[in-house]
């Protein structure tokens, strides 16, 4: 490890208060998860969350979450789904249907279904229609047009609210799930063909009412049910029969997904499990065969709210927050990384910044921000202590954003005195100005239209520039003045994309400025010329960090497959190391990590380093070591100290890694011998929760 | 009649009821339950048992129906045999000899002829899964040598082996893993658990395994009571299962039912779990079964279940989870501190059962006729929890008392003693508690004996303990205004030189009481209680003591630790004889002056029999046992037998039995191996009736017709005919299953012959014979064989088929040579 561990230990306790604070400042990045939907095409998931938010995970790229669009209090979403191939729906209690932009990663439009809250929505089987279910019991059928969607008609009028709604596969009928009963419909003429009552006995005591949480509709004409009654239920939709019955939990089973082929299908429940149903032969000579229920999994505390199967794994979702993807062994063909369980519970991008200058972080929460500074110690310790603090860590700071929209971004000026922020719809500047203890803030107005919504804000090094990437796909330079600003310049797109940039890098001397976008590669600026340098080539994988060295300008991408390249701006080449990277490979336990890199930054004093780290580790790659070959020990623990240095420089090589971090949401260098990191523990965000469904343990 | 045949031990009874899987009957009507080495079948609907199925060597390891007729029933043994029976009447069919120890026992019903045993061959703990073709062939002994490996490596238990889908497949499971042969394939499959590497998986282990009876799923038991059912194993690859898990420790035991909608699953919590449709949420329990489940079986008919525990019972349970009977041997699974007594008022044989009762064992007819529960509290079934014991037990006054002491010792400082005391009720007829004392000692209590002199007016009772103490109980007045009442209150406390006393005894008459301290025996006089004298031999602490009974009550025995028996002579106050003997048990005839004392040595343990006036021994039987015998007690019977050599005279009034270390029951029988062997004549259920057939218009015809000839001519008639029942041909014709009869034509002329009324009467001569043949077999108790009975038995076995071949053949020609003397003039009457 390069940097001494005193430093480092003393950084931890530092940070210590700052910690607590984070942690007393309630909902953090992740609410619980609402909806997710798979689109088999392009092989991503799109993810809802309570607070409104949408995330797209690429399920190719190593589960990354690539794309994101805010929350807004008053959107709720209660039913997502991919309809026309890649065009993303959502629907929610404030019935308003939602269509997003998936290039400039911002809400194409919204249109009322005039039905009350839209508790289900689901697509065609051809994808050009859209059903939805709505509070006062009516299922309206939307056409979908190239560039909206149009109202066609509504089906008989159900008594109580559709929860739930499946389409047959062949597109002529559809089961819709209600309160009590399950309505079958035909398409042609909308009426409704049969009406299942659902059992309410729960248990044998009779609970007040059965809701039907989840329908699925099988090609056989076999439509199930998941209900409140904890039942899984089979029924034959041609006579409108109860067919099996299966009662599989205590409490409500509240969702359902069926594979493309209807062999197999995943329920969860409110008790945090989900169970896998398998068509499965009754003997091995005969044809028959029969629904059975296979493993249950339990990788969720709370509710699950929303599941759904993809060819190779079933993915799940509930109000802990985790989104889980437990691949299905029989389906994986070689046993390599992508049959290991996946649970993801942190936003794929940084919350956190950081004032050198000051010590002060600036945590981003759902509606405000929290401005802390870092307590100090005059002690000094060995490797391993925590040292006490002598000042404790301050609360500076609240700012509450106005309205009902997410912050989607923020960022504090190096020096301190500068704080952005930017939700879906107006772009904040704030002036901090530090009296000995007492800070005014001072709020920047007239904010020039074209910046109405920010994906990302960076400050300069020397805090005289800010940087703001739009999601109309353009990039502002904004010089800063004391107490008010002067709009530089704006990257324009590349002619005919609109494809915004969502992660941003300057370098330290602050002349050149790299930005990525979702899928392709990163573009190098020249600040000082205010044009494009030159384009970094493409990559397959998307990227998740950017940094620009100091003094080399060495620009150091990672991307979602765990590569890391470093790519000269000078030269408009990779360098030396990079290309021997290359040639070489990465450790194969590097590659099998799957947490993506959030953040890399250089330590000014060590120009062979880089740091970096995800939410699990913190790893400093020396530039000057070899690389670690495959049968080398990549985590290599502490080498002991008594060990002689002939022994410690054969083992050494250039990854140094460090586990010691609870989930790490933020690391960076404070000055050459100080580091901060932010961790997160779990518990505490299981503590915010509601409790969950209480359950008898046996022996307890 | 007793021919003086030499004198064997013999195992009576009270063997494993619980060892393998009862199988039932195919119409639900019997079940069968093997039983040391014989097979027994039980009633379902009474309890009682009909058949024994004698004929094996040793241990019967495996019972399954014939699936091919369900009237057969095939067994297997570790004497290398598997027997084919009729199960109806109790008759053996065929004997196959495979050769090496068979563990278990599957049929299929295809292929037809073979059946799969469990041999191990090389190592001892190497186990495999063989089919052995059953050749055809007409004979009674067929060597059945064609073995082909199916599996190899299995367990043992039959517990795991599991055939499924008309045996389509064999399912295996050992340690971690589940093996799946399929038949037609030829394949294995076999599929890994992980195992002990982690913590949360290492008690992953199989314990037993079940196929369902229609689809392809099979179901297995876990260490740490999981049920898992697998899907789909014929791909190695796609294989699911799921998992069940209620047991809270090991499973047992499972099966499915005959249509496979529910699986019953047992184990240490002692309840029957029904699982309906394979759901987790979906079960119903059949709670307080008294013991762990060990087995569980289904009847071919679907209407009952039964359940093997592990204190030797069986319960059979309804379809709808009621249990409708029991079937309790002889509880045996646990140490016996009480020794062996026998009930007076029943005659059998009372020791510990279930934790906290005392059974009620009839020896007669190998049964258990109830459970006293003593400490009255529920039995916490815990691994480490220190249990309140019986230790003690006496019935006093014939029966009408019985003093029970209960202990419970955690700490050493910390005892907890209790006696109580039960009044025979007569008109519950059961034991009522009366009395109970709380500490009656201050150390644990070494002896316990009631005075039974007949003239003694009030029940005393005396109790020595460890506290140098002995007590005299004595029966007071213990009523009030409410009710009138007896109670037992302390009489005397007696003490010797702070010595603790081991032993007490009352003598015949009740006037002397015997109690030993620890190297001295004091004798006291129950009258005043006054000390009379002291016996003392400086050969270690007293063991055992009894005084001398009718001719010999004037002497006193006592056995002591370092291995001497002692006689004194209480007249003349000094020590008659004495021997070295290592006395382990020392038991008084109630009904002669013999004492028996068994003796302990490195080579097994030896029976003397001698009366305390003689120092030489009446009888001396060596090596009764290899394993220590840890109690006996002698059992008065019923009818006197009338041995008239010497050295079995002692058996004529009561009969030995004898409790060794691993729980065996044995006795002494003189009885012929051979003797032993014939089946019991008894038949089953309406077995008296015959059929309305043709044969029995004809029959009763010829009786009706017979009657009204013998009304008439009842005077002076001088022949008696005989009836058509004590015909001991026609007998044997309608007792003895078709398919062993000869041919008909070989019996007919000896049918018809029996009919005949010939005026020389011939049968009357065979009419006592016969009654007599059937009074003896009816006295033929259940005495077992005892296996390591140095007299070796006769190696072929009776056969009751060629029996009656070769008799029918000897009768054949004295009765063609008599046919011409015969009168048949009778038949121009008719």
């Amino acid at each position: 490890r390069s940097t001494s561990g005193a430093e480092h230990e003393s950084a931890r306790a530092r940070v210590a208060g700052a910690e607590r604070g984070w942690r007393r400042g309630g909902k953090c990045g992740a609410a619980g998860i609402r909806c997710v939907a798979y689109n088999n095409q392009s092989n991503r998931l799109a993810v809802s969350r309570t607070d409104g938010t949408v995330e797209i995970y690429n399920l190719s790229a190593n589960y990354f979450q690539e794309k994101f669009f805010p929350g807004h209090e008053s959107r709720a979403t209660e039913a997502l789904c991919w309809a026309a191939g890649q065009r993303l729906f959502s629907a929610g209690l404030n019935g308003e249907i939602i269509e997003y932009d998936l290039q400039a990663l911002n809400v194409k439009y919204a249109m009322d279904a005039f039905g009350g809250p839209i508790w289900s929505m689901t697509a065609s089987p051809s994808g050009s229609q859209l059903l939805v279910g709505c509070e006062d019991g009516s299922v309206k059928l939307f056409q979908i047009t190239p560039d909206k969607i149009q109202f066609e008609r509504n089906f008989d009028r159900q008594k109580s609210r559709i929860l739930s709604l499946s389409w047959h596969p062949s597109g002529t009928h559809i089961a819709a799930g209600s309160i009590d009963y399950i309505s079958v419909f035909d398409v042609k003429s909308g009426s409704t063909i049969h009406k299942m009552i659902v059992d309410r006995q729960y248990m044998g005591v009779s609970k007040r009412k059965c809701i039907v949480w989840g329908v699925a509709f099988l090609s056989d004409g076999t439509v199930i049910s998941v209900d409140s009654a904890g039942k899984v239920q089979f029924w034959d939709s041609a006579t409108g029969t109860l067919v099996k019955s299966h009662l599989i939990a205590n409490a409500d089973v509240q969702s359902i997904a069926v594979a493309d082929q209807e062999d197999s299908f995943v329920v969860g429940t409110a008790e945090g499990t989900i169970f896998h149903f398998q068509l499965l032969p009754v003997t091995s000579n005969s044809n028959e065969k029969q629904w059975v229920r296979t493993k249950p999994f339990q990788h969720h505390t709370h509710d699950v709210r929303t599941v759904a199967h993809s060819p190779t794994a079933l993915i799940s979702g509930g109000t802990d927050t985790h989104l889980v993807i437990r691949p299905l062994m029989e389906k994986v063909e070689v046993k390599n990384y992508d049959a290991a369980l996946r649970k993801i519970t942190f936003p794929h991008r940084r919350l956190i910044s950081c004032s050198k200058k000051r010590q002060l972080l600036l945590f981003q929460f759902t509606h405000h921000l929290e401005l802390w500074r870092l307590g100090s110690t005059v002690a000094t310790g060995k490797n391993g202590d925590t040292l006490p603090l002598s000042k404790n860590a301050d609360h500076l700071l609240h700012l509450k954003t106005k309205g009902p929209e997410n912050i989607i971004c923020s960022s504090i000026s190096p020096c301190g005195n500068w704080i952005a922020y930017s939700t879906a719809s107006r772009f904040f500047l704030c002036r901090l100005n530090y009296e000995h203890d007492n800070i005014s803030l001072k709020r920047v107005s007239k904010m020039p239209a074209f910046l109405r919504s920010a994906l990302q804000i960076l400050f300069s090094e020397d805090s005289t520039k800010l940087f703001v990437a739009s999601n109309q796909g353009s990039l502002h330079i904004v010089q800063l003045l004391e107490g008010s600003f002067k709009h530089l310049h704006a990257f324009q797109p590349l002619s005919g994309t609109v494809e915004a940039m969502c992660l941003l890098a300057v370098s330290p001397d602050g002349s050149w400025l790299a930005a990525s976008g979702t899928s392709a590669g990163v573009r190098v600026y020249n600040v000082k010329q205010l044009k494009l340098h030159c384009t970094v080539p493409a990559y397959n994988f998307p990227v998740t960090a950017l940094a620009i060295a100091p003094d080399t300008n060495n620009l150091v991408i990672a991307h979602s497959d765990q590569q890391v390249f470093e790519y000269s701006i000078p030269d408009k080449q990779y360098t030396e190391w990079s290309r021997t990277v290359q040639k070489q490979g990465f450790h194969h336990l590097w590659l099998q990590r799957d947490t993506p890199i959030t953040h890399i930054s250089f330590h000014p004093k060590r120009p062979m380093h880089i740091l970096l780290h995800d939410a699990y580790m913190f790893c400093i790659i020396d530039k000057s070591l070899p690389l670690p070959s495959d049968k080398t020990l990549l985590y290599n623990p502490l080498p002991p100290m008594n060990e002689s240095d002939v022994v410690r420089r054969r083992t050494a090589h250039a990854f140094k890694i460090s586990k010691i971090y609870k989930p790490l949401l933020f690391l960076d260098l404070l000055d050459e011998r100080t580091l901060v990191a932010v961790e997160r523990p779990l518990d505490d965000i299981i503590a915010q929760l509601p409790p969950p469904i209480k359950k008898k343990k046996f022996g307890t | 009649m007793v021919e003086e045949e030499s004198l064997r031990v013999v195992r009576c009874g009270g063997s494993e009821l619980n060892f393998r899987r009862a199988v039932f009957s195919a119409d639900s009507k019997y079940i069968f339950c093997v039983s040391g080495d014989f097979v027994k079948v039980y009633s379902t609907a009474t309890e009682e048992c009909v058949h024994i199925l004698h004929g094996h060597r040793n241990l019967v390891t495996g019972i399954q129906l014939n699936p091919n007729n369900h009237l057969q029933l095939y067994s297997c043994s570790f004497d290398g045999t598997i027997k084919l029976w009729d199960y109806i009447d109790g008759i053996l069919i065929k004997t196959f000899t495979v050769g090496c120890k068979l563990h278990a026992l599957f049929t299929v019903s295809r292929p037809e002829d073979s059946v799969f045993v469990i041999i191990n061959k090389e190592k001892p703990d190497i186990f495999q899964l063989v089919s052995v073709k059953l050749p055809k062939s007409s004979s009674q002994e067929i060597e059945a040598k064609e073995l082909s490996i199916v599996l190899d490596y299995v367990n043992q238990s039959p517990k795991c082996i599991a055939f499924g889908n008309e045996g389509e497949y064999v399912a295996a499971v050992r340690d971690f893993y589940l093996s799946v042969y399929f038949f037609k394939k030829k394949t294995t499959s076999r599929f890994t658990l992980s195992s002990s590497r982690n913590k949360k998986h290492s008690k992953n282990n199989f314990t037993c395994v079940a196929c369902h009876p229609k689809e392809d799923c099979i179901a297995s038991g876990h260490m740490d009571g999981k049920i898992r059912l697998w899907r789909n194993f014929n791909d190695d690859k796609k294989y699911t299962y799921t998992c069940l898990h209620w047991h809270h420790d090991m499973v047992m035991d499972l099966a499915f039912s005959v249509t496979g909608t529910s699986l019953l699953s047992g184990g240490r919590e002692s309840v029957l779990v029904e699982w309906r449709d394979a759901a987790e949420k979906n079960k119903e329990f059949l709670p307080r079964l008294g013991a762990t489940i060990e087995h569980i079986s289904v009847s071919p008919a679907g209407d009952l279940f039964c359940t093997s525990h592990s204190d030797n019972k069986i319960i059979v349970i309804h379809r709808n989870l009621e249990a409708s009977a029991v079937i309790q041997g002889l509880v045996k699974d646990r140490s016996i501190f009480t020794g062996l007594m026998i009930d007076p008022r029943t005659k059998a044989l009372v020791l510990n059962g279930k934790p906290g009762h005392l059974q009620f064992y009839s020896l007669q007819s190998d049964k258990q006729l109830y459970n006293l529960d003593i400490i009255q509290q529920e039995y916490i079934n815990d691994y480490g929890l220190i249990q309140i014991e019986l230790t003690k037990a006496a019935f006093g006054c014939f029966g009408n008392w019985l003093a029970t002491v209960e202990q419970r010792q955690e700490k050493e400082t910390e005892l907890e003693l209790q006696m109580k005391l039960w009044l025979f009720s007569k008109k519950t007829q059961g034991f009522i508690l009366n009395t109970k004392i709380n500490m009656p000692h201050e150390d644990h209590i070494t002896a316990l004996c009631f005075c039974n002199a007949e003239k003694s007016e009030q029940p005393t009772l005396v109790t020595a303990s460890k506290d140098g103490h002995f007590k005299v109980w004595i029966l007071t007045d213990d009523s009030d205004i409410y009710k009138k009442a007896v109670g037992w209150t302390c009489d005397f406390v007696g003490s010797y030189h702070k010595y603790q006393a081991t032993n007490c005894c009352f003598s015949e008459d009740g006037s002397l009481l015997a109690v030993s301290f620890e190297e001295i025996v004091t004798i006291w006089d129950s009258e005043t209680w006054e000390l009379r004298c002291t016996f003392c031999q400086r050969a270690g602490k007293i063991r055992h003591l009894c005084f001398g009974r009718l001719t010999c009550s004037k002497y006193l025995l006592g056995a002591t630790e370092n291995g001497i028996l002692c006689c004194w002579n209480l007249l003349s106050c000094a020590l008659e004889w004495s021997a070295k003997l290592n006395v382990r048990v020392m038991e008084p005839d109630p009904n002669s002056e013999n004492i028996a004392a068994v003796s302990q040595s490195s080579v097994g343990s030896d029976l003397f029999i001698f009366k305390p006036s003689e120092p030489r021994p009446l009888y001396i039987q060596k090596n009764i046992s290899r394993e220590e015998v840890q109690w006996g007690v002698f059992v008065p019977r019923d009818v006197p037998e009338s041995f008239t050599s010497e050295a079995y005279q002692w058996l004529n009034r009561s009969q030995f039995y004898f409790l060794t270390k691993s729980q065996s029951l044995l006795t002494f029988s003189t009885k012929s191996p051979e003797e032993k062997l014939t089946p019991t004549s008894k038949q089953l259920l309406a077995e008296e009736n015959l059929p309305t057939t043709p044969f029995y218009f004809i029959l009763g015809k010829h009786r009706q017709q017979q009657d009204e000839k013998l009304n008439e001519t009842s005077e002076n008639e001088l022949v008696q005919l005989p009836l058509t029942e004590n015909i001991p041909a026609i007998n044997e014709l309608l007792h003895t299953p078709a398919h062993v009869l000869p041919p008909a034509s070989f019996l007919c002329s000896m049918f018809v012959n029996s009919l005949l009324l010939s005026t020389e009467t011939k049968s009357a001569e065979e009419i006592p014979e016969d009654i007599d043949m059937e009074e003896e077999k009816e006295s033929d108790d259940s005495d077992e064989e005892n296996d390591f009975s140095e007299k070796v038995q006769d190696t072929n076995d009776p056969d009751l088929g060629e029996d009656i071949i070769h008799q029918l053949s000897k009768a054949e020609e004295k009765e063609l040579r008599k046919f011409r003397k015969v009168d048949y003039s009778w038949i121009a009457a008719l």
